[in-house]
């Protein structure tokens, strides 16, 4: 238990993470560090995503499997790593992008 | 029914029934009761007329001929096609989006008590714990990839798209012209025409010294790129044409330098022969080894070159007599004599006062067609190489530097710097034929060679070896050239095979910065050679004060100036006398060594 809080604590105190969502394979959200209304939408979208996406992956090759799914928007991020069988995790990332200092000379 | 029932006769009868339309024939057996179960006793008997219907003509009334008549049979089976309306089934596709998911059944979502003890005992469940635990890990790697690198960025977005097209330069070989008479002749020349260039002329004629037997054809020929089986025209001369050139104002218009000396002109429109032709007193007394249109007002201006010593100058609306002459003397007297056969010819038509002739001897002559004598029209020469020249030409995109080809090299030269090439190749395995630029590239020339191997040459990719060495035919390569495009080139052998090559793109694109950075090139090069020249010079002055000096002091003693014969027969004694001294000093070594091997052995 403690060291469930202890790994989702330290994601969040990533830089750039705006929330995370822990739900069960029937889309119901366990943990959460948004509001309520959030949660509930989103844990409700992504898993048809994620059902969806599993799905293609798994007809086109039935030995593969889905193993991390990134959504990137104009405004955000959400990262999604579904697990085996249960879990996923959901992230929401606020856009960091360090700029990287042009190495080559032009 | 008439019965023929007469006791004890079993019989038949025949009656007919007339019907209005139809007939009924009944044919009736009758059979005594008392005679029934009685067996059948079975006997032959003769054929008996029954009926007999004569045909009724008044019948035909009621009928209208019909002839001919369609029948149509059709030998398949019969099949039929039939229309089936199932009962119409409605589908639509929906998803359901539930608020809240999958709860189990008997938890009521709105309740907050119970999805909280639901949730708590899911947060137990030890497989809830791992998997969280794992996934985290995989999270958070990601998170830091995404925090380190922003792994979306659009990196070179400055840069333009280089299109580097990496393949290796080739040609490849689009069709061969073969010469169709029956004794080979060599192509000696080879002319494109202007304006899309569809048409090849080429010029046959056996450049060997008295080998060219009497039934050796004449004739010259213009093909068709795209028809190698039969060539579109044919050229005939009085005597075989050695060069061709094609007016670059007027397709149809031709002049050829044939090998007594005359000049013919043709007009392809005219046909095979020539329009008119030099007289044999004013023309040359040599093979014309090149022809070229001049530019002018009039556009019928050309000159020649050849081996007698004579660049003639002509106007092609009357051939008989050369406009002008000049004599290829080096010492500027005009004697002819002492001329210096030529074998090449170079006029640019940017430059059209200069023109440069490239000679047996080896010798490149810059002359000026505007100077007021002939010995000014001679400018100036450039050694040039061992052996005749038999390519010049100048870059057309740099027409200061000039490309000249002879014995084994090709070099290129700076008008400039008189004293050598700025850029020389190396010593080829094989004597080099013919030479010209690609229009297109400033960078690229190709060169043909006598062991039949085309070069294409880019002096900004390498200049120690060509970029690409094609081998066209088993024999010789005697011309070359390029089409306007820089795309198609076409090299002739000395058996009368003209091949036509076309070149890779990568080799017929203008790159980019490829002007610059070959000025560049060649002012490097030219630089270097002058300062070579200054430093020559100086040391020159530096032994010829020497020598001077050297002199005054030696003012009592004999002249230093040895006739060459003495000069000889010094040299001679020197080698002789280094030689046996040579010849000594191993034969002391041998026997120094014997003497020790003798030794070793004893002991």
């Amino acid at each position: 238990m403690a060291e469930v809080e202890e790994t989702l604590k330290r994601i969040q105190g990533q830089k750039g993470v705006q929330g995370i969502i822990v739900a069960n394979s029937e889309g119901i959200p366990i943990k959460s560090t948004l509001d309520n209304s959030s949660t509930v939408q989103y844990a409700g979208l992504i898993h048809q995503l994620v059902m969806k996406a599993r799905s293609t992956i798994r007809d086109i090759d039935p030995q593969n499997d889905l193993t991390f799914m990134r959504v990137r928007s104009k405004k955000n991020e959400i990262m999604i790593a579904p697990g085996e069988s249960i879990c996923w995790e959901l992230l929401l990332n606020e856009f960091h992008s360090p700029k990287m200092k042009r190495c080559y000379s032009s | 029914m008439l019965g023929g029932s007469q006791p004890g006769v079993s019989g038949s009868s025949v009656s007919s029934r007339c019907f209005s339309g139809s007939m009924e024939i009944v044919h009736v057996y009758s059979k005594l009761r008392s005679e029934f179960g009685r067996q059948c006793l079975f006997s032959d008997r003769p054929a008996e007329l029954l009926l007999d219907l004569p045909p009724d003509p008044s019948l035909t009334l009621s009928f209208i001929q019909k002839s001919p008549r369609d029948q149509a049979v059709q030998a398949c089976w019969e099949t039929s096609e039939h229309q089936v309306n199932t009962e119409r089934f409605e589908t639509t596709s929906c998803g359901i989006n539930h608020m809240e998911g999958g709860w189990p059944k008997d938890i009521n979502p709105a309740e907050m008590e119970q999805t909280i003890r639901v949730r708590k005992k899911v947060e137990k469940d030890e497989s809830f714990i791992n998997s969280v635990l794992q996934l985290g890990s995989v999270m958070e790697h990601c998170i830091r990839q995404n925090n380190a690198v922003d792994i979306y960025q659009e990196c070179f977005e400055d840069e333009e798209v280089v299109e580097e097209i990496q393949e290796p330069p080739s040609a490849k070989t689009v069709n061969i012209f073969r010469d169709p008479n029956e004794i080979k002749r060599t192509v000696t020349s080879l002319s494109w025409q202007p304006d899309g260039g569809r048409k090849l002329a080429v010029a046959y004629s056996c450049l060997e010294f008295q080998k060219s037997s009497k039934d050796i054809s004449l004739d010259s020929y213009i093909w068709d790129i795209e028809n190698p089986n039969r060539p579109e025209m044919m050229l005939k001369p009085t005597s075989p044409l050695v060069c061709l050139d094609y007016n670059p104002k007027d397709s149809h218009t031709l002049v050829g330098g044939s090998y007594n000396g005359q000049i013919a002109f043709w007009d392809t429109r005219k046909g095979n022969q020539p329009v008119e032709f030099s007289s044999l007193e004013h023309s040359h007394r040599d093979p014309v080894y090149k022809i070229i249109w001049l530019q002018s007002k009039t556009g019928t201006d050309a000159f020649s070159a050849s081996t007698d010593g004579q660049v003639l100058w002509w106007d092609v609306r009357k051939l008989a007599e050369p406009t002008e002459c000049l004599v290829l003397d080096p010492s500027r007297e005009g004697n002819l004599d002492q001329a210096l056969g030529a074998t090449s010819l170079e006029f640019e038509p940017t430059m059209p006062t200069k023109f440069m002739v490239g000679t047996e001897q080896g010798l490149v002559i810059s002359c000026n067609r505007k100077a007021k004598t002939p010995a000014e029209k001679i400018v100036c020469t450039y050694d040039s190489h061992h052996g005749p020249i038999y390519a010049l030409q100048r870059n057309p995109f740099f027409p200061k530097n000039f490309l000249t080809v002879g014995d084994w090299t090709a070099r290129i030269w700076s008008e400039d710097i008189k004293e050598s090439s700025i850029m020389c190749t190396k010593y080829q395995m094989s004597y080099l034929t013919d030479a010209c630029w690609s229009p297109v590239r400033p960078s690229v020339f190709f060169t043909v060679k006598m062991d039949g191997v085309l070069d294409v040459w880019d002096i900004l990719f390498k200049q120690s070896d060509p970029t690409l060495s094609l081998k066209v035919c088993d024999n010789s390569l005697y011309s070359l050239s390029v089409q306007d495009n820089g795309r198609l080139v076409a090299c002739g052998s000395q058996l009368g095979e003209a091949t036509l090559l076309e070149i890779c793109s990568g080799l017929s694109n203008l790159q980019k910065n490829e002007k610059s950075l070959l000025a560049a090139m060649f002012e490097r090069e030219s630089k270097r050679e002058k300062i070579l020249e200054a430093r020559q010079r100086e040391v020159r002055l530096k032994e010829r004060s020497r020598s001077e000096q050297s002199r005054e002091e030696e003012a009592g003693r004999e002249e230093g100036e040895e006739d060459p014969k003495q000069l000889i027969v010094k040299a001679e004694s020197d080698f002789y006398s280094l030689v046996e001294a040579e010849v000594k000093r191993r034969e002391k070594k041998d026997e120094v060594m014997k003497v020790e091997e003798g030794q070793k052995d004893k002991e």
